[in-house]
């Protein structure tokens, strides 16, 4: 297998600025801001209600960064050929 | 004894033993005598069957009747399971593409088989291997304990082996069709189980509400009884809200969690199994509606306080069981028929991830330990074979661990299961993207992490049930000890122990390796950086089952 494989495929690491977007689901973890009783919907605290909500912030944002790039022309990042790891001797096959 | 519903368990679960036996006809290889083929059901399953697959995998039948139990028991801190899982996809999104494309191209089956090839180390594949399999084995006979509370609830509710057998037949059924279909059969009967998961718990979040005078009653009701005094601790149960000593652990449990979801071996089995990287990607955004679910049904805890439903005793232990909550609410507010689909559906679903577990646990035993130190020379074949074998070993182990030992015990090691799997995240998963890491530094990380762990789990009390040791995962702040020194005495709040053994790990693997990087051999790296992006429809791609 060549490091460069046809079809213009990625090797390295990629990065694309469209996968911080999976960060934002994780203010599920900031607890001080939901932890309260008020608002309630449908009788439920507002704790339970907006911890449901996130799940649907977190679908859109997986769905988003599947989106974004897909068909994004990959690159090989800068950093990958000065890497340490290229120097050792099994990388390439 | 509940005939009809015990009628309708018997039907259901007769439907999915032959479902179990024809999956070997399933989009048939022409053999099964190969991992890639008994062990990920030949590397091919679409977007659906994945969904299907890796849910039922995920979301077990033990987490179906222990998170209610948590919110009936304890409230709020039980919901950590809903950001859990909410988290959990975004988090492994991209490193579980990387996992399953350099898995792809060079043949892998296990995480451990990545971890000898990315290092060159048969030893810290080894350590990776163990510390899967005695992660597995308890969740296996966790999946039991949820069968066996459906069991109990239907009657079967006698004392010492006799007890016991019910239990016993549906695991030897089970263990036979997978035995001959490999992960075929879990993929094909999770179709039933989450058909019918799906149906019994939107009747359930519908019906109940509506028939105990809605959610607004049903969390005063809760609110009431969990801020009411437990006689056993002469504090209250809860609170339907966090307080400001347990919201770290609330935090740190779901992402310490989420973080070692994928590093489960049978998630990374139901990973390997999908066709491509789309099929992976997809499912990221398909999954979550399981968590919808798992929140639903958590809030059932509480449906369960409102409705007055008190746990059943367990006549083998002579204990009150809280996981018999859920089994005993749907037998006390459904039609004896309904209860019977709810039970049934309880049922399967511990048959589909107790197969997948077993089949990991086989895969890994075969592959780095078998493989690698007792007979070197096996073919694809003898791997297929000796599999299928460490799947019944597997099995049967998890069944006496029941039978014999303390269903306690199960449940005590699966919280040490879920510390001790996280203690291979710098091996496994930071190792998709770098080899900075030295492989010596990632065997004293995970020695570290892994013993402070145990020691950290073992000093945890648990004053409603009376135990001294591995009482819970919730570590006070007050009690961590660095070699005697107390960096926050006094302080009640809680942290998770895992995180915190994670967080020692890393440190350990760091600055080890920032001393013996260069003076010692970080071994030969077998795979290329263009192996972390091979996709299904790629040229020259391995061929699969190759002997």
């Amino acid at each position: 297998m060549s490091a460069n494989k046809p079809g213009g495929r990625a090797s390295g690491l990629v990065f694309n600025p469209w996968n911080l977007v999976l960060l934002i689901p994780f203010i599920v973890l900031l607890t001080p801001i939901y932890n309260r009783q008020s608002p309630e919907l449908f009788g439920m605290p507002f704790f339970y209600w907006f911890q449901f909500l996130v799940i649907i912030v977190g679908v859109a944002s997986t769905i988003t960064v599947y989106r974004m790039t897909k068909k994004a022309p990959v690159t090989r990042a800068q950093s990958e050929t000065s890497d340490v790891d290229t120097l050792d001797e099994g990388s390439a096959e | 004894m509940q005939w009809t519903e015990l009628i309708i368990f018997v039907l259901l679960f007769g439907l999915v033993t032959v479902l179990g036996f024809v999956a070997a006809r399933w989009r048939a290889a022409e053999s099964l005598d190969h991992l890639d083929e008994w062990g990920l059901g030949g590397r091919k399953f679409g977007s659906w069957i994945t969904w299907f697959l890796v849910g039922g995998d995920l979301y077990t039948a033990y987490t179906f009747v222990a998170v209610p139990a948590l919110l009936f028991g304890a409230g709020a801190t039980g919901f950590f399971a809903l950001p859990y899982t909410i988290i959990a996809y975004p988090l492994v999104f991209l490193p579980v593409l990387r996992m399953w494309s350099v898995s792809r191209a060079k043949g892998y089956v296990t995480p451990a088989d990545f971890v000898r090839g990315r290092y060159g180390s048969s030893l810290l594949a080894l350590l990776i291997a163990i510390t899967g399999i005695v992660a597995t084995m308890p969740y296996i006979a966790l999946q039991l304990v949820g069968l066996e509370a459906v069991l109990r609830s239907m009657g079967f509710n006698a004392s010492g082996f006799l007890g016991h057998l019910p239990l016993l037949i549906a695991f030897v059924i089970l263990a036979v069709y997978t035995y001959q279909s490999g992960l075929r059969a879990p993929a094909l009967i999770a179709f039933v189980k989450d058909i019918l998961i799906y149906l019994v718990i939107l009747v359930a979040v519908i019906y109940l509400p509506i028939k105990l005078g809605g959610w607004g009653q049903i969390f005063s009701d809760a609110q009431t009884h969990l801020t009411s005094t437990n006689p056993a601790t002469g504090k209250p149960f809860g609170s339907t809200l966090l307080n400001s000593n347990n919201q770290l652990q609330y935090v740190t449990l779901a992402f310490g969690s989420a973080l070692a979801l994928f590093l489960y071996p049978h998630s990374v089995t139901g990973v390997l199994a999908s066709r491509g990287r789309d099929v992976l990607k997809r499912n990221m955004s398909a999954l979550p509606a399981y968590s919808l679910l798992l929140g639903l049904l958590a809030l059932l805890g509480y449906v369960a306080i409102a409705a007055g439903t008190t746990p059943l005793v367990n006549n083998a232990t002579g204990r009150k069981d809280t996981n018999t909550v859920i089994p005993e609410l749907f037998n006390g507010q459904f039609p004896s028929w309904f209860a019977g689909i709810a039970f049934a559906a309880i049922g399967i679903g511990a048959l589909v991830p107790a197969a997948i577990m077993s089949i990991a646990a086989a895969n890994l035993w075969t592959r780095n330990v078998y493989k690698e130190y007792i007979r070197k020379g096996a073919t694809p074949r003898d791997e297929a074979k000796q599999a299928k074998l460490a799947s019944l070993v597997v099995k049967f182990g998890a069944v006496l661990f029941i039978v014999l030992i303390d269903p306690q015990y199960a449940i005590d090691l699966q919280l040490i299961g879920g510390v001790i799997i996280l203690q291979t995240l710098p091996a496994v998963a930071i190792a998709l993207y770098t080899r900075w890491l030295h492989r010596w530094a990632l065997v004293a990380g995970w020695a570290v992490g892994l013993g402070w762990g145990l020691i950290l789990l073992y000093q945890i009390p648990n004053p409603a049930t009376k135990r001294a040791h591995f009482g819970g995962s919730a570590l006070a702040l007050d009690k961590l000890n660095i070699l005697g020194w107390q960096p926050f005495e006094g302080s009640q709040v809680q942290i998770y122990v895992g995180f915190v053994a994670l967080f020692a790990n890393l440190l350990v693997a760091v600055v080890v390796s920032l001393i013996i990087r260069g003076r010692a051999s970080n071994g030969t790296d077998e795979t290329a950086d263009s192996d972390y992006h091979v996709d299904e429809h790629d040229e020259n791609l391995r061929p699969i089952a190759a002997h």
